[in-house]
């Protein structure tokens, strides 16, 4: 019988369960083993050599390294554990949640200040909230990263 | 005999304590969060607990995922402030009360819930915060905080977590074990986390003030309609982190009013008196929300 998990509709949103834990198993761990100083200094000394002491899978190392918590997320991390990276590059909790959403670190955080993200449109996958997959990603930040990605093409 | 009188309810967002500990209180972005707690740190000092049983959650510090407690109970004599990754928080070594918790252990685990007893741990932001909001801030070297803590660490982190039922019922159990403490005793229970919060994926950053003052107002006058609430409310109205309002309802559980059920063997008392109230968005990516009632 499926377990059962009403939470698979929300958009935007990957609950962190049984089943994603087991496939994060290792790159949570991995994050955790960044509390320790001397782990965080061999780290940013190299993160391939690093990651690899890890049972980590490519693709997780890949999006580690990418530092791109979406991805991170979706192969089992959880934002507790991955915050552990941001911690070790600097970043605040805002500036990590920011990164998920394509918003630049200002536009997100001019969001928070003028109330958050409205859950109106927000709540089930169909409807035509900011966090619905088709209206991703947000805000100006992508654009201009598309512009210098283009660029550097040319 | 050993008594909670009080229930004090508040956000723990870790940007709180990093401008605590950085001087931004005084800073435009803050201020209005710190003036909230204002009448609270009074009110700490002119009704001084024994003892506080703070409930909060680990934020995968003293908890990775080798071992994933739902409910864990701090017995242990101190408790060390964790390096999160940035650092320990410069605030003082918590100080246990190994006797009332092995007590409560005792006596909740003979009550069908079944506790993990932890006699080493960590305690993270989800502890620390409420501790600086409520009694200010303390140096970590000569500082000092009121009183004993009792830490009691819940899973947010990895659905499920437990329902808002069994956080109620647990606090209705965790008040009979301390109304069965022989030692004439202030008790404060805390529920802390919430309110609405997303930290993750596209939805990052919502923001709920309609579901957060509703379940305010639940949580006050009727905590049978907020234990009610399922868990896939809490992610749909208040975000994937709003699920930590289920810790509020362990506090809310074990105020005199509520009674405990067709197996009642405590009294349900009179409602409690709401001492403090305090809404403000934002601290960082959350809406904090706080109350203080008191058992009257």
């Amino acid at each position: 019988m499926p377990l059962d998990k009403p939470y698979l509709d929300v958009p935007g949103t990957t609950i962190f369960d049984a089943e994603q834990s087991r496939k994060g198993y290792w790159l949570n761990q991995f994050c955790m083993s960044l509390m320790k100083a001397e782990n965080r200094a061999r780290f940013k000394a190299n993160e391939r050599a690093y990651l690899d002491e890890w049972a980590m899978t490519e693709e997780q190392k890949q999006a580690v390294l990418a530092r791109d918590l979406n991805w991170c997320i979706r192969l089992g991390g959880n934002i507790y554990f991955l915050a552990k990276i941001g911690a070790t590059d600097g970043k605040s909790f805002q500036q990590m949640a920011g990164s998920m959403t394509g918003m630049t670190e200002e536009e997100y955080r001019n969001m928070m200040i003028s109330g958050g993200r409205s859950a109106n449109g927000n709540r089930v996958i169909g409807e035509d909230g900011d966090a619905q997959a088709h209206r991703q990603p947000q805000g100006k930040g992508h654009v201009l990263q598309q512009a210098a990605v283009g660029k550097k093409g040319n | 005999m050993a008594k909670i009188t009080a229930s004090v309810f508040t956000s723990h967002v870790p940007a709180i304590g990093a401008a605590l500990d950085l001087g931004k209180t005084q800073e435009d972005y803050w201020k209005p969060l710190f003036a909230g707690y204002d009448f609270s740190k009074q009110w700490m000092k002119d009704n001084r607990p024994d003892v506080i049983f703070l409930v909060y959650n680990d934020h995968a510090t003293a908890f990775s995922l080798e071992m994933i407690p739902t409910f864990a109970i701090g017995t242990a004599a101190q408790f060390q402030p964790a390096d999160e990754g940035w650092g320990p928080r410069p605030v003082p070594v918590v100080q246990g009360h190994p006797d009332l918790a092995a007590h409560i252990a005792q006596s909740v685990i003979q009550q069908d819930f079944d506790l993990t007893i932890v006699n080493k741990m960590d305690v993270d932001h989800g502890l620390t915060v409420p501790l600086s909001l409520m009694c200010g801030e303390q140096d970590p070297k000569t500082g000092v905080w009121p009183c004993p803590v009792i830490p009691f660490a819940v899973n947010v982190v990895q659905y499920p977590v437990p329902s808002g039922r069994r956080c109620y019922n647990l606090g209705q159990a965790i008040r009979k074990a301390v109304e069965s403490y022989d030692e004439d005793l202030n008790v404060h229970i805390w529920g802390t986390g919430g309110m609405s919060h997303q930290l993750q994926g596209p939805r990052a950053g919502l923001i709920n003030k309609e579901f957060d003052n509703a379940f305010l107002d639940k949580l006050i006058s009727d905590p049978e309609a907020a234990a009610s609430i399922p868990h896939i409310d809490y992610v749909r109205e208040a975000g994937s982190e709003g699920i930590e309002l289920v810790m509020w309802l362990i506090a809310r559980g074990a105020m005199s009013d509520v009674a405990r059920g067709a197996t009642a063997d405590v009294a349900g008392g009179k409602p409690p008196k709401v001492a403090h109230r305090f809404y403000h968005v934002p601290a960082s990516n959350t809406a904090v929300g706080h109350l203080i009632l008191e058992n009257t």
